[in-house]
């Protein structure tokens, strides 16, 4: 037999349900290789007789034919969905060794779906990043190579993904936190429109933009993952009501007809290698029957800025409950109250998050609050109009760069606002709401993977995951594994 | 218009983070550097824009005044740093 870890979701859901392999054989491969690779550092928290006794339940349910269609599969959890049985801490000092005392709604309802939890992946401190650097625990390693990032915050699930040592992984992505990992690493990522994954029990960054989301190696794999993660869940505010859906039934649709807005002005801004091989994916799309049809984006442009704004001011008001008193860190030594809240928040956050919740303390204060907080609403609205109209008027997705280049050196961009700038083409998406997809579409000549974002209307998931099949099916770049994994 | 150290720890006093000098220091020329790049958005004409607090606006969905969590008491409390007899123990407040 060949490598189980190298299998997809897909093929791993027929080998258990025809008992050629067992869900403990599964798990234990995985863990064998999560041992292996320890140094990507791409697992917080990985307890191995937790997963094998889940992975056991899981076998005893498929002999006596309990089992649901995906019962045995292992996936793995980015650190900031809560969990009971493994610690969740956002990858912050903050909350070093914190157990939830329940599940994220986004992990019970894939533990109802039968997979088998392997353990949680690094991500930047409170998902706030784009290198996963920004976690307290370690930077993980881009597999492609170990000079490069695994982008972020979702770094450490596209990382696992990308080295085969977890067939898929959840994230989240509040500015590309799922889209811009995925695309460094060489691996599929969806962010669905928000709020149809639930927010329940993942832990708060901004609350108007945060989104579950997975990661995995085709946008088959992602289908078959995100209908078990989407519907409606009442213990969330913002949850959109809608039924379930199953967003397999669409992937083979194919894209005859199908109108791709080309932004050629992001496009042409990007590296040239990555340039033409976003062109030469749209050539593939216009070869299976897509119709481009060119588009400008402008109050987009308008993206960064509106976000810097919105999401710290969102953060500086969720980080709040940080207080050193109900649960976090605590500093040893202080004078009073006040000087013990102050002193715990400023050791248990990193430098990150400390710079958002000051912009963030900034932009809502008195006297700024119009000037900035609520002109960035404003601008929100354009932009998010902006996008409609094109949906309604123009084209049925929009193809985009996920970021100027491929994969940067962990040295390359050392001040924050470089960085921040760098988010330019997941930022706008993400503040109209709308789902996002990024898939692998070429490599450059240093070896590491390009990746192409599609953005699609709201709830248009099925849309954008038939989208991006047809490509897969297409071509192979989503099959690239990296040297030595 | 930019921040002067003083700026900067009235924010951080506001946002109860306690902020060592030399990285009151550093974090003034940061947060200047993002301030000035989210400025643009000053120039955009928003005259009679409604803000956007959510992606798909609308009024908050408010549930039944009904109880529909449990007490769970002791494993709410079970990562706080100091509890006793089921209350979390904070420095003296009140003298």
């Amino acid at each position: 037999m060949t490598d189980l870890t190298h299998s997809t979701v897909a093929e791993l859901k027929k080998l258990l349900t025809a008992k050629e392999v067992s869900a403990k054989e599964v798990a234990q491969a995985y863990l064998d290789k999560i041992e292996k690779t320890s140094s990507l550092n791409a697992f917080l928290d990985v307890r191995p007789e937790v997963t094998l006794k889940e992975a056991e339940e899981a076998d005893k349910k498929i002999r006596s034919g309990e089992a649901s269609p995906l019962t045995g599969i292992p996936i793995a959890h980015k650190d900031i969905f809560v969990t009971l049985k493994w610690a969740s801490t956002a990858a912050s000092k903050m909350l070093e060794n914190y157990m939830s005392p329940f599940d994220a709604t986004v992990v019970e309802r894939l533990q109802n779906a039968g997979f088998v939890c392997l353990g949680k992946t690094n991500c930047d401190e409170f998902a706030m990043g784009s290198t996963t650097a920004n976690s307290a625990y370690g930077k993980t390693y881009n597999p492609w190579d170990a000079n490069a990032v695994p982008g972020g915050s979702s770094g450490g699930s596209a990382s696992c993904v990308a080295a085969r040592i977890a067939p898929a992984a959840t994230a989240t992505d509040t500015g590309g936190s799922i889209r811009q990992p995925a695309a460094f690493c060489g691996v599929t990522g969806i962010k669905p429109t928000y709020g149809r994954p639930s927010r329940w029990g993942m832990i708060a960054f901004a609350s108007s933009l945060d989104t579950a989301g997975i990661i995995a190696q085709s946008a088959e794999d992602c289908a078959i993952v995100l209908s078990e993660m989407i519907g409606f869940d009442k213990r969330d505010s913002t949850s959109i009501e809608l039924p379930p859906e199953d967003l397999t039934v669409g992937l083979n649709a194919g894209v005859k007809g199908l109108r791709i807005g080309v932004p050629r002005a992001w496009i042409d801004k990007a590296e040239p290698g990555l340039r033409d091989a976003i062109y030469k994916a749209l050539s593939v799309y216009e070869s299976l029957g897509a119709v481009l049809v060119d588009i400008k984006l402008d109050k987009a442009n308008l993206g960064v800025p509106v976000y810097y704004i919105i999401a710290p001011a969102e953060a500086s008001s969720n980080l709040g409950r940080f207080d050193g008193v109900r649960y976090g860190h605590r500093a040893k030594d202080y004078n009073d109250l006040l000087d013990m809240i102050k002193k715990s928040r400023d050791e248990g956050f990193g430098p990150e998050p400390k710079r958002r919740i000051l912009i963030g303390t900034y932009v809502l204060s008195h006297g700024y609050y119009d000037a900035y907080y609520i002109k960035a609403q404003q601008v929100r609205r354009l932009i998010a109009q902006e996008f409609d109209a094109i949906f309604k008027n123009e084209c049925d997705v929009i193809a985009a760069p996920v970021s100027t280049d491929a994969a940067f050196r962990f040295d390359a961009k050392a001040d924050p606002l470089s960085l921040y700038l760098s988010d330019l083409y997941t930022v706008p998406g993400s503040l109209a709401g709308l789902p996002g997809l990024s898939l692998p579409c070429g490599m450059s000549e240093g070896k590491l993977p390009y990746g192409l974002q599609l953005i699609a209307p709201k709830c248009e998931e099925g849309r954008l995951l038939g989208t991006a099949h047809a490509y897969q099916q297409a071509t192979d770049w989503h099959k690239l594994v990296p040297a030595g994994y | 218009m930019s921040l002067t150290i003083n700026d900067v720890r009235r924010i951080s006093d506001l946002a109860r983070i306690d902020l060592s000098d030399a990285n009151a220091e550093k974090l003034m020329v940061e947060l200047n550097d993002i301030l000035s790049m989210v400025e643009q958005i000053q120039s955009i004409d928003t005259t009679g824009v409604e803000p956007m607090p959510h992606p798909f606006g609308g009024a908050q969905r408010l549930r039944e005044d009904e109880v529909t969590e449990h007490n769970r008491r002791e494993e709410n409390m079970q990562n706080a740093p100091d509890v006793m007899d089921g209350l979390f123990l904070v420095p003296k407040v009140i003298e």
